[in-house]
């Protein structure tokens, strides 16, 4: 860590010399949502607004609204923002709609090569169409849905032996979906330290996004596809596969068997809360809450520990993680790309990942100290690996709110079966298709 | 001469003004008194309406300025009506609508008479009774959120307390079955202290002679009310429920803060479904047409419902 740290700092000091400034200094206004990751963002700006002269103002959104906050903005050709994170998703509109500007010129002009960032990252956060060399935003934050534990309870002899008696099998992370469900289910309505706990707390919000991320994550294990064959939007027999279903079926198990009573519209702040307060013995969530969750006074440190989403037939991580893009409605464009530019700098991405964020540059994540340099740091190398995205096309909303209802509604609400709830998500889907004529 | 305001105005205002003012009529004069007004509601109430009207027959979306528009006839008409979905966000409207006025209407009801009978800190009670409708409908459905919470919360310990229950065995917001009257419960609470307030009015209308004159006749409490009370009061209660049924038929932030419209769809009321059509899928040429729906059948019930609160006044 230490290592990374001071390598950072001395490169990130030449780096500063080296960045072309502007003449005219610009207020500057990003746009991101409101979380951890955002304030070590305005703590690592700093050093931008003292090497270039330009100031940062900073406008973050709460997650739930930030998606509703910022496509407003973006559809009204609002100039409130200059530089956006704007989620993986809304790559597919941001390009299509003109809402970012293309990076490729600027990239080439400023030796900034999409070589240096992981491939994944590259592949969801910046390019449009989906894999092609087209780039409208730089990846700024990797991110995957992964999982953390109570570590002093599974180390408990008393709990250990009475998951062995249990399961038949030593309590340790779970190497599987049904060992993380089996784990769940053990530490279910047990009484620890005298108050009752629960197995693990998942997403099961309506509103925004909350419940399909948390399904992915059971999903993309079992081997789930958005189409047969990429590009040709051919759902059947796909999305409602054998294996689909059976996912579909084991997250509502987990839903009514290892969850706290209650849970039934919850996400990143309930899992939080939940874990923190002592509640769940289990918890999933963004890789951007771990370094906040190990800092925890209560129940991090040596109380907590972290694990990849488990594998099931493959591996699979539901991919979180934005990129960065400059807003084409923006007047200080110049300014902005002057930002991507100094962001992009090696030096600046170590002290990114050092500060809290999730960096995506190769130089950070083969470096021989990244995995040691934080708990998670080997588990987020593991699961941006084996990430799988949401649709990112332009009417991703109306995809993403059709597979809320849908899911919800069998998952949460009981109504119909797993079968007849894919089968609906591809009628809905398949109209969605319709409508942008790509069916 | 006189020395009124109008007349120190009319002095003042330039000869070559004047006279072009003394030639108007007063119809002409009438009619620029009018005109902002008209200008206004044309701008913000008729030519929505209209646009809304046409764009309900187009393929529009917002978010696609570069994206042709079709014109699309009556398609978007004929998926919602024909949409399954749809039909239950009506039922879950209609279930929400009939039992919170018809809670709020006989509990408001029954308030306003206890408090119109005169008694030592009535007008304390009155403000306590009225507190709820003061506060705002995010802040309600956030503390309810609170009080519905299966294992802290103090509806469910209460309701555990008086029926041997354990708390944490039920979900009022989780449950398929309970969530629809988790909600006509926060809005009972919130909006009853209204309709007490309008027939707390009624009640106070009415002339104590008529009661004095009833009493002459030996006429029995309950004569009395069913015969003088409930009459009179009735316009009275007839306006609150028009209120509260235009209001609830838009109802969005407190359900919205309780439960999302979930578990699930069963508390998606049709205001939160037209929402997330317009301003989250961004289908607007598709909300449009639901919202005309929703406008030509709110419009068509307030109609007939006037009508029949217009007979009741002319009695």
């Amino acid at each position: 860590m230490r290592k990374i740290t001071s390598a950072a700092l001395g490169a990130a000091l030449a780096g500063f010399a080296s960045v072309p400034t502007t003449a005219a200094a610009e207020d500057l206004t990003l746009c991101w949502a409101a979380w951890d990751p955002a304030n070590a963002l305005v703590e690592l700006s700093k050093e931008f607004e003292a090497q270039s002269g330009h100031n940062m103002n900073f406008e973050f959104v709460p997650w739930p609204n930030f998606a509703d906050r910022m496509l407003n903005e973006l559809n009204s050709g609002g100039k409130l923002c200059d530089l956006l994170i704007g989620d993986s998703q809304w790559i597919g509109g941001g390009a299509e709609n003109g809402h970012y500007v293309k990076l490729n010129d600027f990239f080439d002009a400023n030796d900034i090569s999409m070589d240096d960032f992981a491939p994944a990252t590259v592949y969801a956060y910046s390019t449009w169409p989906k894999g092609t060399p087209n780039y409208y935003a730089l990846p700024a934050m990797g991110d995957a849905n992964g999982w953390f534990y109570r570590a002093d309870w599974f180390a408990d002899p008393e709990i250990q032996a009475a998951f062995k008696e249990a399961t038949g099998r030593d309590l340790a992370e779970p190497k599987s979906q049904k060992e993380l469900l089996e784990t769940a289910q053990f530490f279910q309505g047990r009484e620890i330290d005298g108050k009752t706990v629960y197995g693990a707390a998942i997403f099961t919000e309506r509103g925004s996004e909350g419940i399909t991320m948390g399904v992915t994550s059971a999903l993309y294990p079992w081997g789930f596809k958005y189409e047969n064959t990429p590009g040709e939007y051919d759902m059947e027999g796909a999305v409602n596969s054998a294996e689909a279903v059976e996912a579909l079926e084991f997250y509502k198990e987990f839903y009514e068997t290892a969850t706290p009573p209650g849970y039934t519209n919850s996400y990143m702040g309930e899992s939080l809360d939940a874990f923190k307060s002592g509640q769940v013995a289990m918890a999933m969530n963004w890789f951007a809450f771990f370094p906040g969750l190990y800092a925890d006074p209560n129940t991090g440190g040596d109380k907590i520990d972290f694990f990849v989403n488990p594998p099931q037939n493959n591996p699979g991580s539901t991919l979180g993680g934005q990129g960065i893009s400059v807003v084409a409605y923006s007047d200080k464009q110049d300014a902005a790309l002057e930002y991507i530019k100094w962001f992009s700098d090696p030096a600046v991405q170590a002290k990114w990942w050092e500060l809290g964020g999730y960096s995506a540059h190769n130089s950070v994540l083969n470096d021989p100290g990244f995995v040691d340099s934080q708990p998670f740091a080997g588990d987020f190398l593991d699961a941006m690996g084996g990430v799988q995205d949401f649709w990112q096309e332009p009417a991703y909303a109306e995809l993403l709110l059709a597979m809320q209802k849908r899911v919800h509604d069998y998952v949460v609400a009981g109504q119909g079966t797993a079968q007849e709830a894919l089968d609906l998500l591809i009628e809905d889907w398949t109209e969605v298709f319709e409508d942008e004529g790509k069916l | 001469m006189s020395s009124t305001p109008i007349d120190a105005a009319a002095r003042a205002t330039p000869k070559r003004i004047a006279r072009k003012i003394r030639g108007l009529s007063d119809r002409a004069i009438a009619w620029i008194f009018v005109a902002p007004t008209i200008f206004l509601l044309l701008a913000i109430n008729i030519f929505p309406l209209i646009w809304t009207i046409q764009l309900s027959f187009t393929n529009y979306k917002a978010n696609r300025i570069g994206r042709e528009v079709k014109n699309i006839g009556l398609r978007n008409y004929e998926r919602i009506l024909t949409d399954s979905d749809i039909w239950l966000n009506m039922q879950a409207t209609a279930h929400f609508l009939f039992w919170t006025i018809t809670l709020q209407v006989i509990i408001g009801f029954f308030l306003a008479w206890l408090i119109h009978r005169n008694f030592k800190g009535n007008a304390f009670w009155t403000t306590v009774i009225v507190l709820p409708m003061m506060l705002s409908p995010a802040v309600v459905g956030n503390f309810w959120k609170f009080l519905y919470q299966p294992q802290i919360g103090l509806f469910n310990y209460i309701v555990g307390f008086f029926t041997g229950k354990d708390p944490s065995s039920f979900e009022m917001l989780g449950s398929v079955q309970l969530a629809p009257w988790s909600i006509v419960i926060v809005d009972t609470w919130m909006w009853t202290p209204f309709v007490m307030l309008i027939c707390l009015a009624g009640l106070r209308s009415i002339p104590d002679y008529i009661y004095e004159a009833a009493e002459i006749d030996r006429a029995s409490k309950f004569r009395q009310f069913w015969t003088i009370t409930v009459p009179m009061v009735l316009p009275f209660l007839m306006l609150a429920v028009l209120f509260r049924g235009i209001e609830n038929f838009k109802m969005f932030d407190l359900v919205v803060q309780l439960t999302g419209g979930g578990p699930g769809s069963t508390t998606e009321l049709t205001s939160i479904n037209l929402k997330r059509e317009a301003f989250e899928k961004w289908r607007t040429g598709y909300a449009s047409a639901y919202a005309i729906i929703l406008f030509v059948t709110v419009f068509g019930l307030a109609s007939i419902y006037v009508k029949a609160l217009n007979k009741v006044k002319e009695r």
